[in-house]
């Protein structure tokens, strides 16, 4: 038996809002595919990615691994010949999935280092000793070094409920 | 003498410092002024933060395009293509669209006191080298550099999207070459140069051997052309080639970034250019 799935123009129409404004532009050329250097490697297949948005196949798309292997190359953006923003969609796709749950613990893991120290990689005694035999300040002139800096980008976290999100992974 | 605010991101300063002094020293003696930007943070990544939530990666942006905008300078320069895509394309949002600059500076002066009013011009710093100092002036002072053939990874943010940026063609480019090719090396075409390194988009963090596979295709095809060097100008590429040739165990080409290349080029102490944390053993002709 052949299913056919009803397409559902509300989550398109989300797409839309949050980002995805190109979706419907796209006619399923596979230009963007045949440029992917992700897709060379695995079986990630962005055309259909655009084609699931498109059509609202919520379900399909975004609990899907293929959502989380672009690299954000913009290969496929250049050379789209219907100039679909294949990249601000899959933001907008992306940043849905995390809010229903969808995040890689690594994910995670990157999210909550940057909104507890206002940086993605550690600063480390090592790293210090290096700056200084370098000649440069040991402690960036980052947050690093400043106590209000890193409270203000804790109080923007909390704002935006990032830090929430990081907390629980999107899992209410 | 034009003045920029410097900014530094995370994996410049943290983990490839070297970077930092070599890029502070040859902005010196080009004549441009880097001046420090106290307390500003993560760009925030566009591959990870963006991703995960884009209220929070602009305001984000916006308190360092804030902190940039109080300090009277040129502009911000930026030393990472993942720094410039964020910086430059938040900028590029919040200048131009009044209404998404007032959502964005509600946050940003609820948690900080600061607006953003968009008025800040951001720079990466081939682009900069390339429009302001030129090749010409590179070239002239370029008078230490050893004849290599290198591989030039433009890496994906700093031409791309190229609507907004306009920096230069994005599938034909030639700025980044011009430049290494002024300081002394010859720029080697290669198989799909101008192809990701892998390990954007938040790639790398959560699927690394599928980054490495990318990274490996562009090793498989730079060997092929007999390069000596890779010259990158993104800290972010450099570290995924960095360590990743040690990874995969079958590459040592060493890998510059164009920063600590012009110190080479320009006579600047090696001891200044941090080459020795290189995990790929950086072993080039005195
Ligand atoms: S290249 Fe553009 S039009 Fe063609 S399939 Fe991809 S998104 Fe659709
Ligand atoms: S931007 Fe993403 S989907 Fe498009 S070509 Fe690059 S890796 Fe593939």
């Amino acid at each position: 038996m052949v299913e056919v799935k009803e397409p559902n123009p509300e989550f398109t129409r989300k797409v839309i809002d949050a980002g995805g404004k190109t979706v419907n532009l796209c006619f399923q050329c596979g230009t963007c595919t045949g440029s992917c250097p992700s897709g060379r490697q695995t079986a990630f297949r962005v055309r259909k990615v655009v084609r699931r948005a498109q059509l609202g196949f919520e379900e399909d798309v975004l609990p899907s691994e293929d959502l989380w292997l672009c690299t954000t190359c913009y290969t496929c953006y250049e050379r789209c010949p219907r100039g679909v923003e294949i990249v601000d969609i899959i933001m907008a796709l992306r940043n849905m999935a995390v809010r229903k749950g969808y995040m890689a613990e690594s994910h995670r893991k990157v999210a909550e280092l940057i909104s507890k120290t206002g940086h993605l990689v550690s600063l480390r005694d090592e790293d210090k000793a290096l700056r200084k035999k370098l000649g440069l300040q040991d402690v960036p002139p980052t947050v690093f070094s400043s106590a209000q800096s890193l409270e203000e980008v804790k109080k923007i976290a909390a704002l935006c409920g990032f830090d929430k999100l990081v907390a629980t992974g999107g899992k209410s | 003498m034009s003045k920029y605010a410097f900014f530094l991101g995370c994996i410049m300063p943290l983990r490839y410092p070297g970077i930092e002094s070599a890029s502070r020293e040859v902005f010196k003696s080009l004549g441009v002024e880097l001046v420090d930007m106290q307390g500003a943070s993560c760009c925030p990544a566009p591959g990870v933060m963006r991703s995960f939530d884009q209220t929070y990666w602009m305001a984000v942006a916006a308190r360092n395009l804030a902190i940039a905008e109080k300090m009277g300078v040129d502009g911000v320069l930026t030393i990472c293509n993942g720094c410039f895509d964020t910086l430059f394309e938040v900028a590029h949002k919040l200048n131009h669209d009044p209404d998404l600059r007032k959502k964005i500076n509600k946050i940003l002066k609820d948690a900080t006191g600061m607006e953003y009013n968009g008025t800040v011009h951001v720079r990466h710093f081939v682009e900069l080298l390339y429009r302001d100092i030129g090749v010409e002036a590179i070239r002239a002072r370029a008078k230490s550099g050893k004849n290599l053939k290198a591989a030039v990874h433009y890496g994906c943010h700093f031409l791309k999207p190229s609507n907004i940026k306009k920096i230069d063609d994005a599938e034909r480019p030639h700025v980044f070459d011009d430049i290494v090719e002024a300081a002394g090396m010859t720029s080697v075409m290669y198989k799909d140069k101008g192809m990701c390194c892998g390990a954007g988009g938040g790639v790398r963090a959560r699927t690394p051997d599928v980054a490495l596979k990318m990274t490996a295709e562009n090793l498989k095809n730079m060997t092929a052309a007999g390069v000596d060097i890779i010259v990158d100008c993104c800290p972010f590429c450099h570290l995924q080639y960095d360590v990743g040739q040690v990874q995969l165990k079958e590459y040592k080409i060493p890998v510059l970034h164009l920063s600590q290349l012009l110190g080479l080029a320009f006579g600047l102490e090696r001891e200044k250019l941090g080459l020795e944390v290189h995990q790929t053993k950086v072993n080039l002709p005195t």
